[in-house]
């Protein structure tokens, strides 16, 4: 029987990501993926599978979901009203969702991108290499209302109820940049004014990258419009022609001429990604070795997530059945708050 | 043949090019030039081509502008310096800027109509090039033009080089979306789009080719070292074209 996962009303911004298309550079087709890397590591850690199961991002708004069978799910990244069966449920934390089952996911509480995550990962039909929708360059499309989405087995089927304290990263904040080939088409004190600048996030924004406003006149580079394209990687900071900063995403042009000032800690950039309009955002210029010795950290702080995983502690006014759990033994499979459920 | 052997005074430091930078956290850049010529962008698609049959252990993705070669590499396992090495020493085995073009080249004719309300920015650009329209059309549609690098956008051509005339700069302000097929220029340059884009190029020409397929076998359609001649044709034959994924554009192979 085909598993699948129902969706009954969709946000506009919801699209099926996983870990991108690395090596179609030379083809000008950028890796894409979640735009939260680091959400979808925390999802994978939540459901005991690896990274490269696909999840369904959702840009600012969820939708309405149901099980098409017994499935396991795991909510991370820009936390969301949730709800399951009209019970409220815990972001950043995995549950069961039984056949039947209505999921009911709301606006973001803060930051931009939420993920909702299923045990076996979504299987749609690879296309290049991977399940990601790749908007801005049409591969892949948006999920409607509708859809059937297409669930892989779950060799882990009942193991949920486990949260993660998760590293806050949704109100903008300071965000560490190194230098790029371009950098010095700017003089040092335009480089310093950039980097004494207070951003905020312009509410528009997309996967390919975020507008950052200021009161400050726009930066001025040596380079003047008729720079030579070069290479564009996710994080580079681009100066438009009018002196207007964007931070480049995941799904970003791979070629541009309009110069780039500096390109952020790939570490820090899930903070950029998950600044909401208006946040502040600034930036602090680091050496390269500080820049690889943070990557580092944030390669352990990855692999340590399973590590941290904890039982997920539920409001006793959540649980409406209270009376049938077994709340005096302390022998219990761990999971059988979640099983009450079915 | 071009002997083989390192050579240091080809990366000597006192000599510009070429040049490693680093990009981002990830990444060198092994550039040829900061200005296009022929010979700086043969040898980044040669310098390229190298590292994809023989890449130093580490490599994750190459790529290349239009003349640089692009590294993406993982720092935690090699760090900078290593990396940097490794380039090094492949570029002085040879002299790179005499490498020949990529094989299996081919000769790309892409009808497309100038100007009308399809390519608003005809005379804009013509004016910028000091032309009057019908000469900018007759340049454009009689310039036999390389793709010099795949790029911006997934099949997305850089072409060049136009005649001087053409080395205008890019707009201020971004057009904020120019529908696939667009033909584009700056900078003595065209693009053609793959996809509906922003842009801070001048939109000239449209056509009706698809250059990125993703569910055909081949999704990418020209290859750096394509040739192309972009007819000029009527708003009526380009309609007439629309229902053929290759937009009524024909190809033969180049010797």
């Amino acid at each position: 029987m085909t598993r699948t996962l129902i969706v009954h009303r969709a946000g506009p911004g919801l699209s099926i990501q996983d870990t991108g298309r690395p090596g179609y550079l030379g083809f000008g087709l950028s890796r894409g993926g979640a735009a939260d890397r680091l959400a979808l590591a925390e999802g994978a850690a939540l459901l005991g599978q690896d990274e490269s199961h696909a999840a369904l991002e959702m840009a600012g708004m969820g939708g309405e979901f149901e099980a098409g069978c017994d499935l396991r799910i795991a909510l991370t990244g820009a936390p969301m009203r949730v709800s399951i069966d009209g019970a409220r449920a815990a972001w950043n934390a995995s549950h069961s969702l039984p056949a039947g089952a209505r999921l009911s996911i709301g606006g973001v509480e803060a930051g931009c991108f939420g993920y909702l995550h299923l045990g076996g990962g979504i299987e749609t039909p690879l296309l290049l290499g991977a399940r990601a929708a790749h908007l801005s360059s049409g591969l892949g499309q948006t999920v409607a209302a509708g859809a059937r989405l297409p669930v892989g087995t779950d060799p882990k089927a009942g193991e949920t109820g486990l949260t993660l304290a998760v590293e806050p990263r949704f109100e903008g904040g300071v965000i560490r940049v190194v230098p790029s080939l371009q950098t010095d088409l700017f003089d040092p004190a335009e480089r310093d004014r950039f980097m004494a600048t207070t951003f905020h996030r312009d509410a528009r924004g997309s996967r390919m990258g975020v507008r950052l406003n200021s009161k400050v006149p726009g930066f001025h580079s040596e380079a003047g419009l008729s720079v030579l394209s070069e290479v564009v990687v996710p994080g580079d900071i681009q100066i438009t022609g009018d002196g207007t900063p964007f931070v480049l995403l995941g799904e970003c042009q791979t070629t541009g001429g309009y110069p780039r000032i500096a390109s952020v800690l790939p570490c820090d950039l899930p903070r950029v990604v998950q600044a909401p309009p208006g946040a502040a955002l600034t930036f602090r210029l680091v050496e390269l070795d500080e820049a690889v010795a943070a990557e580092r950290r944030a390669d352990e702080h990855r692999r340590g997530l399973r590590a941290n995983l904890r039982p997920l502690v539920r409001d006793l006014h959540d649980i409406r059945d209270l009376l049938s759990y077994q709340l005096i033994s302390g022998v219990t499979a761990g999971d059988d708050i979640e099983r009450g459920r079915t | 043949m071009t002997p083989i052997g390192p050579d240091r005074s080809r990366i000597d430091p006192a000599r510009d090019w070429p040049r490693i930078r680093t990009v981002g956290v990830d990444g060198l850049l092994v550039s040829f030039g900061d200005r296009l010529s022929e010979p700086a962008n043969r040898a980044a698609l040669a310098f390229r081509a190298a590292l994809e049959r023989a890449a130093p252990e580490g490599v994750e993705e190459s790529a290349t502008s239009l003349v640089s070669a692009y590294v993406r590499f993982n720092p935690l396992w090699n760090d900078h310096a290593a990396m940097r090495t490794a380039l090094e020493a492949i570029l002085v085995s040879r002299d790179w800027y005499d490498a020949p073009l990529p094989e299996g080249r081919r000769l790309w004719r892409i009808p497309t109509v100038y100007g009308t309300d399809l390519a608003p920015q005809l005379e804009e650009a013509a004016a910028a090039a000091g032309l009057v329209p019908e000469a900018a059309i007759a340049s454009l549609s009689q310039s036999r033009v390389r793709v010099q690098t795949i790029g911006f956008a997934p099949g997305q051509p850089y072409l060049g080089e136009l005649d001087p005339a053409w080395d205008i700069p890019r707009q201020k302000a971004l057009t904020a979306r120019v529908p696939e097929g667009a033909l584009t220029v700056a900078i003595r340059q065209i693009v053609l789009f793959s996809v509906s884009a922003p842009t801070g190029w001048r939109h000239v020409g449209q056509t009706a080719i698809r250059l990125f397929r993703p569910e055909a076998d081949t999704p990418f359609v020209l290859r750096p070292g394509d040739e192309v001649l972009f007819d000029a044709v009527s708003p009526e034959k380009l309609a007439a074209m629309r229902g053929d994924p290759d937009g009524g554009a024909t190809a033969q192979a180049l010797k």
